[in-house]
């Protein structure tokens, strides 16, 4: 930019700032405003491809999971699950399950057992109702089964896309890593809005009609554990898991984030959680921390266990152990 | 309040008042935004999955431009200390041009947080009575507060100091001088709580090191300066409003000590990651020599070093007591502190991720579009506020204006 004689400050250009506007300068305006908003609208038309619904008025002015009157979100429950026949083609039985009295879970992992077959991880994308439509969407599992070579706990060296014709090889064992439902929880403590927090019965949940989706715990997470719906979840209408909660595996919107609730829909109700149930091997114990007479109680006092990262100071409800 | 309606008609009359240049100017910033913004309607409809995020790199381009502009906004304190505190009558001429500066810087910062959001139309969770506000346990409930605090401050200072001079008054000293110091103090915790964004999370090591928020300030008083120094020559060429040549040498001085502080902290952190390299080192070794194969980010981050390191020589010598030199020594430092910020701080958290995984992130074209729109507005906004402004500040926009041939 030079020197120009029409500056921009001349005392001209002010003078005509103190005049009355005149016809032409008004209409001047006007066409230049009429511009501005048609390039505005032009800017804004991919909005129009918004569906139906996605963004109303209802979910708007919904409040905070914990701050529901029970029959508000019974009829917020009613609308989710029309919303979900109405795109999916099966209607949901979505419930809300609440937490046991004493009751705290916990989980238990043998790497001894541990063959790295990955069923886990494929149960996990079932039961929770998210997208199979390709490879990659193996990324949304909440499980992550790391192969390490035998006398390695470094992760760095870990590798979760491992492919070999037959598992287990010789010189590996197989880790897999979940939510660890942590004491001392680091993504709960940094969600700006609390759409996620820990249950009476140590279960760290999302609430995903209240999530803004900004993905710091993701960020705080040490175990990589949560995952983002950068898409809207694709599943046809036969693969639909209807057994769902409000909590857990209902199908999520996108832009939300989503985890591990150790299945809480079908633990809170006596059930194991679907990884434990597919496993081939029996490497899974999962049970009640307050209960001195559960398996995980055995394990937990007569087994060699340890915790994943333990200098980070989460203090996790998910041990691993070895058997021999 | 009649005369402030008046005030506001003015400005906002002067706004579409200029010469074919100044309209050329905004009419190319304003294609550029709505371009962004389109782009960042498909992003709302399609999901985030427009972007080169993924479940490993869940922050990318959005957070990194976030981060950098918002030691961009913390640097207005640059001119702001001089003029205020060591009184130093040269300053006082550019200081509204820091405080516009920051205004600007802040409404960016404010707009990449929305668009990385996955749900921004559920913003006001975070503001009670409607949402919950996780305070204070959130760190980013810290930001929201301090960056919008920052903002009204500086909106608070700018507006008083223009209003007063359109009226041909002496400003009011307990008006705005509390808002001034208040503003310092500011200026450095918007910086500092972002820093502790990234310092507070354990899990991260690359970012859970004290060092952070110190290399975030000094750099930051490398670029915002760089950016003011370029800045004002503008206005001197495109304006008849005067600027001396020492605030600029000023800024050329406050440039120089905070790139040695930078560069500085830059070697204690490479000695402590390399010479006695740990588990913890991962990172650090993947965005400067690449790991088990994985490069992206190694031409990035010898980029932004050898960029910085050019602008420290040209600052350190008498070659950037001349103009051109010390221009040349701003675009390589405000390059390479964005670089080095964006690409090689915020990224290098995530790769490898917690459990070892090498995911590689490089922003999509749609992601580039929303950054540029963002840019664009906000050179848009700061080139609308100098030109109405500096006829303030030289006296030729007056509320009693003496002008025989205006027509009443």
């Amino acid at each position: 930019m030079s020197n120009d004689s029409q500056n921009e400050v001349s005392p001209k250009t002010i003078e005509q700032v103190y005049r009355p506007m005149g016809r032409r300068t008004f209409l001047k305006g006007a066409a230049a405003s009429m511009l501005g908003v048609a390039g505005l609208m032009a800017a804004l038309k991919p909005l129009l491809e918004l569906e139906r619904g996605e963004v109303s008025l209802d979910d708007l002015l919904q409040k905070h999971y914990r701050e529901l009157k029970p029959e508000d979100l019974k009829r917020i429950m009613e609308s989710l699950a029309a919303k979900a026949e109405k795109e999916y083609g099966a209607r949901p039985n979505l419930r809300d399950v609440k937490p046991l009295e004493g009751v705290e879970f916990g989980y238990a992992l043998n790497l001894t057992r541990c063959i790295g077959c990955r069923k886990c991880a494929h149960a996990c994308l079932r039961e929770n109702n998210q997208s199979r439509d390709d490879a990659n969407d193996i990324e949304m599992s909440y499980i992550r089964v790391l192969e390490l070579n035998k006398g390695a706990i470094n992760l760095e060296t870990s590798n979760v896309y491992y492919d070999p014709a037959t598992v287990p090889q010789q010189d590996k064992y197989y880790m897999p890593v979940q939510c660890h439902q942590c004491r001392q929880s680091p993504c709960t403590k940094v969600c700006p809005v609390q759409a996620t927090w820990q249950e009476k019965d140590g279960l760290v949940v999302v609430d995903d009609n209240w999530c803004i989706g900004c993905r710091y715990c993701m960020a705080a997470c040490p175990y990589a554990a949560r995952r983002f719906n950068y898409k809207k979840p694709t599943i046809s209408k036969d693969a639909i898991n209807p057994d769902q909660s409000y909590l857990s595996n209902r199908i999520r919107p996108k832009g939300v984030v989503e985890k591990c609730t150790f299945c809480l829909h079908r633990t809170r109700e006596g059930k194991y959680p679907a990884c434990l149930e597919v496993c081939p091997t029996g490497a899974r114990v999962f049970g009640n921390l307050l209960d001195p007479n559960s398996e995980i109680a055995y394990i937990l006092n007569h087994k060699r266990v340890y915790v994943l990262k333990e200098d980070v100071g989460t203090q996790p409800r998910f041990y691993y152990f070895f058997d021999k | 309040m009649r005369d402030y309606l008046t005030f506001l008609f003015r400005v906002w009359r002067l706004s579409f008042q200029g010469s074919w240049k100044f309209y050329a100017w905004m009419t190319v910033l304003t294609i550029v935004s709505l371009v962004g913004l389109n782009a960042w309607a498909r992003q709302f409809v399609d999901g985030l999955q427009v972007t080169g995020m993924t479940n490993q790199v869940s922050w990318g381009a959005y957070i990194a431009n976030f981060t950098f502009l918002v030691g961009v906004a913390a640097a207005a304190v640059m001119l702001v200390i001089p003029a205020y505190i060591y009184k130093k009558e040269h300053m006082h001429e550019v200081v509204l041009f820091g405080e516009l500066l920051a205004i600007a810087v802040i409404v960016m910062c404010l707009l990449f947080v929305t668009v990385d959001l996955g749900h921004p139309e559920r913003f006001h969770h975070m503001i009670p009575p409607f949402g919950i506000f996780n305070f204070p346990g959130s760190i980013l409930s810290w930001d929201v507060i301090v960056l919008n605090g920052y903002l009204l401050l500086n909106l608070h200072i700018a507006g008083y100091l223009l209003y007063c001079r359109y009226q041909h008054r002496k400003p009011t000293k307990t008006f705005y001088i509390p808002f001034v110091f208040l503003s310092i103090a500011w200026a450095v915790s918007i910086h500092t709580v972002t820093a502790f964004l990234y310092v507070g999370l354990a899990g991260r090591s690359y970012w859970h090191h004290p060092l952070v928020p110190s290399r975030f300030l000094a750099s930051a008083f490398v670029a915002g300066p760089a950016l003011m120094i370029l800045t004002f020559q503008v206005i001197r060429r495109v304006t008849n409003y005067f600027i001396g040549d020492q605030p600029i040498f000023t800024l050329r001085m406050i440039m120089t000590v905070a790139m040695i502080i930078n560069m500085f902290l830059l070697g204690c952190e490479l000695f402590t990651e390399f010479y006695y390299p740990t588990q913890h080192a991962a990172a650090a070794q993947y965005l400067y020599f690449g790991l088990h194969g994985h490069s992206g980010l190694v031409p990035w981050i010898w980029s932004a070093i050898a960029l910085n390191t050019l602008g420290l020589l040209l600052l350190i010598t008498p070659l950037s007591r001349r103009i051109s030199w010390l221009n040349l020594a701003c675009v390589t430092c405000f390059v390479g502190i964005w670089t080095e910020k964006g690409m090689g701080l915020i990224i290098p958290g995530f790769v490898p991720s917690p459990l070892g995984q090498i995911v590689e992130y490089l922003p999509t074209w749609n992601e580039a579009l929303v950054c540029f729109g963002i840019w664009s507005f906000g050179l848009l906004m700061f080139s609308w506020m100098l030109h109405v402004a500096i006829p303030i500040m030289n006296g030729s926009l007056r509320a009693k204006p003496d002008l025989s041939t205006v027509a009443q």
